[in-house]
């Protein structure tokens, strides 16, 4: 008797959207199963792989990422070199310097190392600011200028600064939006309804609902997408098919099992294995949820979830 | 599949003669279909009608019990197929392989090497709960030709270790039996006997059989795999575990993912037995490759994960995941709120105060312990919520604090210095309103700095 699996197949399928322009541009989305079911149907592009660097240059990362950007100091020399890192599909520069409670660079100063690392690299762009919703949306406003024409990824618009950063997405400007809610299906619709409504296009929106480290309340990082991506494919919502982002690496590098230096943790052993190891475990999750793309740190955390989701989706493209 | 009133109709004595309370056989059907009475209530059905009814009403997904004593672990039982519509029951197990194909030397350096993995996170105790001793053929050249003799040193060697269940991994009967023999003459049964395919499916059954331990099911495609546990079913035997190919990701992942759904969704019980998933062949040597692959397994139906290692780089990410992926979603973890003494503080020390989530308390209690410094912690009612969650749902507030310390902090000790949670840091100064006679300090964000900061503030005030 052969083995009959009958239940999964979708009616919707993801929207597609694709950042960067030119040979490198990357499209996210477009399947029409649950993450790597290649079994229900069809996977066209892969989840996308980025990597993270900020405005800081190579002296914000990670002792143990460090020697990975030899003979590199400011962002764009790290965008460069990162654009042959293998795996990696995109950059997203994270503009952390302005927070004011940090370094409280000025917007302008943050601008000329948004350009000088468009100038970098040809590989799409996401930008990212300093998780404070005002600042923010001045930041992403004035990067979607400089980058006119690249249609990069801005990350992201909040409930409460949308009706600024939905301008970046105008045809003048043309990038895509990021919209970020906080681990609540209902939130995340909520703010694509309010995206949509003003008339950002479906295909110019990713989402971004919600990110955690594995152990720390990652469950409800999990079940939020789950059924994000039911709701998109059983229930066909529209107001909830576009494709997932989930920035690992600030949360994955900030707690303890990765920040514990092996002087502090001996008994751990190396801190760079397990950096790479809460990178890649918490990315790996996410995408077994629905992600459609997770921004990582270490270049081998980059490398091995592109091998794992390449090995998953093969002959689904 | 679990029968309808009408097909438990078709089973029945048809005699409507209201013995059982119903006043006819179809509506004490319908009730037995319900689950409202038991089937005994009715004198007449036959034993055969009986047994179908009682195997048609047991879960899709059997629940398979690995281990003896003290190291039994329950498998399986789910019974949905995401954890926001129940809870996930059965933890992801894992286990560390060793083959017949190492030597000795690597073989001790590998339990060495697990053996340090060991520690409470959150009330759990985390480490590697099972090995497996595999019948490695590829060996054959390497110069040692009595195979056999190696796996059998491998198992006895393995066996000591108390406490954990064997994974007994051959195709080959001869050994299988040798090695069921030995463990069963030491008192040993806590093992798996791993190794059952569609050629030796009925020696294999035998032996498991006898031993009352589980059987693991091999297949070379989804179809015998599928035949080979109906084989084995027809045989009696349904404490069964399959095994996923371990020829590559995609194949892996598609057969795990579509024999839990066919239990689960379609109610085909062939399909309801725990997965077995050999990550250490689908990584290959790549070590980043199999932590990721034990990650995507733990979210995705993996009952029992094979690995090639085990350190702490790999594990505090994945016991993490586990932990939270097999949360009650209904139940958030809560700790009672007061006031918690640490390293034998009295009403001098130190006062800081955090949230009643259970993992919230566990980090910040570990750092404080392990500062050396004592001091009291003050757990609020927060609603059982993160710092920053509770904070943006109102449940975490100047006012819910200040009420909080002066209720059940200021009666009972001395102290007026009291740390805030550096994520709360907005709060401080309407703390200080609040709390007229008490100095407030802002502690750092994560709790990882805390050592650091504690033994600054003792060396300011010395
Ligand atoms: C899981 C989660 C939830 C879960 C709750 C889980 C729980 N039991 O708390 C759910 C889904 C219910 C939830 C809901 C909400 N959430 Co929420 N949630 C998260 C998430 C992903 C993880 C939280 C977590 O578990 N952290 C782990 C714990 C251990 O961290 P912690 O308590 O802060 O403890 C650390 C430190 O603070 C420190 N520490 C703790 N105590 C102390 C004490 C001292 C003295 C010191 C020194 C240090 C210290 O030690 C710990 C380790 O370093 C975060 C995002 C994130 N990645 O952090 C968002 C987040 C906290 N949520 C957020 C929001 C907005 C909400 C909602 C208000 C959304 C809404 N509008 O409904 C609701 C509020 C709840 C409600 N209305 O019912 C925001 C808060 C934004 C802000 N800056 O204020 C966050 C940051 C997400 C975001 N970026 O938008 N959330
Ligand atoms: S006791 Fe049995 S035979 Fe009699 S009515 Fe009830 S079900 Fe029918």
């Amino acid at each position: 008797m052969p083995f009959i699996s009958k239940s999964g197949k979708s009616a919707s399928r993801i929207c597609e959207v694709t950042v960067g322009t030119g040979d490198r541009a990357v499209t996210a989305g477009g399947e029409s199963s649950l993450p790597f079911y290649t079994f229900d149907g069809k996977t066209p592009n892969r989840p996308r792989t980025g990597i993270e660097i900020t405005d800081g240059g190579v002296a914000d990362q990670p002792a143990v990422v460090q020697k990975y950007y030899d003979g590199c100091v400011s962002a764009a020399d790290m965008a460069r070199k990162a654009s042959s890192f293998e795996g990696v599909d995109f950059i997203c520069l994270a503009l952390t310097g302005a927070d004011p409670n940090g370094k409280n660079r000025p917007a302008d100063e943050l601008m000329e190392t948004v350009r000088a690392v468009a100038d970098a690299t040809d590989l799409p762009l996401a930008v990212s600011g300093c998780d404070n919703a005002q600042i923010d949306a001045g930041l992403l406003r004035k990067a979607a200028q400089v980058l006119k024409g690249r249609n990069a990824l801005m990350l992201s618009a909040r409930e409460e600064n949308y009706e600024s950063v939905k301008k970046t997405a105008a045809p003048e400007f043309g990038q895509n939006i990021g919209a970020e809610s906080a681990d609540d299906i209902n939130l995340a619709k909520q703010l694509n309804i309010l995206l949509l409504q003003a008339e950002v296009p479906e295909n110019k929106i990713i989402m971004q609902p919600g990110t955690a480290a594995c152990g720390y309340g990652f469950e409800y990082v999990i079940s939020t997408i789950d059924r994000i991506r039911l709701a998109a494919l059983q229930q066909s919502d529209k107001t909830l098919q576009m494709p997932v982002i989930t920035p690992v690496a600030q949360e994955a590098w900030s707690v303890r099992e990765a920040a514990a230096t092996q002087d502090e943790m001996p008994e751990w052993g190396s801190q760079e294995e397990r950096g790479i190891d809460m990178e890649v475990e918490t990315a790996a999750a996410v995408l077994a949820a629905g992600s459609d793309a997770v921004i990582l740190k270490h270049p081998e955390s980059v490398r091995t979830i592109a091998a794992m989701t390449a090995a998953l989706t093969q002959g689904g493209q | 599949m679990a029968l309808k009133g009408i097909d438990i109709f078709k089973l029945s004595p048809k005699k409507n003669c209201r013995e059982c309370g119903c006043p006819t056989c179809l509506s004490f059907c319908m009730k037995v279909a319900q689950g409202a009475v038991h089937p005994d209530r009715c004198p007449y059905f036959t034993k055969e009608a009986k047994a179908k009814i009682a195997e048609s009403s047991e879960p899709a997904m059997r629940t398979i019990t690995a281990g003896d004593g003290d190291t039994t672990y329950a498998l399986g039982g789910e019974t949905v197929l995401f954890r926001h519509e129940k809870a996930f029951v059965s933890p992801t197990r894992y286990a560390v392989c060793l083959s017949s194909a190492m030597s000795p030397e690597e073989a001790d350096r590998k339990l060495e090497e697990m053996r340090r993995v060991d520690y409470v996170r959150i009330g759990e105790r985390m480490f590697v709960e099972m090995v497996e001793i595999e019948d490695s053929t590829a060996c054959a050249g390497d110069g040692h030709t009595n195979l056999q003799e190696r796996y059998a040193e491998l198992i006895q060697k393995a066996a000591k270790l108390k406490d954990r269940v064997l994974i007994l991994t051959t195709h080959n009967t001869d050994l299988a039996s040798k090695a069921v023999d030995y463990l069963l003459s030491t008192g040993n049964r806590n093992f798996i006997l791993n190794g059952a395919d569609f050629n030796n499916y009925a020696e294999m059954n035998a032996l498991a059989v006898q031993a009352h331990i589980p059987l693991g099911v091999f297949g070379g495609n989804n179809d015998e795999l599928y035949d080979t546990i109906a084989l084995l079913e027809k045989l009696g035997n349904r404490n069964l575990l399959f095994n996923a190919p371990d020829t590559d990701v995609q194949s892996a992942f598609s057969t795990t993912v579509q024999f839990r759904r066919a239990a689960i969704k379609d109610g085909n019980r062939t399909c309801g037995y725990p997965s077995i998933v050999h990550v250490n062949k689908l990584a290959g040597a790549d070590a980043h490759l199999e932590a990721a692959l034990l990650s995507l397994f733990t979210v995705k139906y993996g009952s029992i994960l094979i690995a090639d290692r085990m350190t702490y780089a790999l594990a505090n990410p994945l016991y993490g995941l586990r932990q939270n992926i097999f949360s009650d979603p209904q139940k958030p973890m809560r700790v009672e709120p007061g006031i918690y003494p640490i390293n034998g503080a009295d009403e001098n020390s130190i006062l800081l105060t955090t949230t009643d989530f259970a993992l919230t308390c566990f980090l910040v209690e570990g750092e404080l312990e392990r500062s050396g410094v004592p001091c009291n912690l003050v757990i609020t009612d927060a609603g059982g919520y993160s710092v920053l969650t509770s904070w943006a749902a109102g449940k975490l507030s100047a006012s819910s604090i200040a009420s909080f310390v002066k209720e059940n902090v200021e009666p009972k000790v001395k102290c007026r210095t009291l740390c805030i949670p550096g994520k709360v840091a907005v709060l401080k100064k309407d703390l200080e309103k609040k709390l007229p006679g008490w100095k407030i300090f802002t502690a750092p964000r994560e709790a990882i700095q805390l050592g650091k900061f504690l033994k600054d503030m003792q060396r300011e005030n010395n």
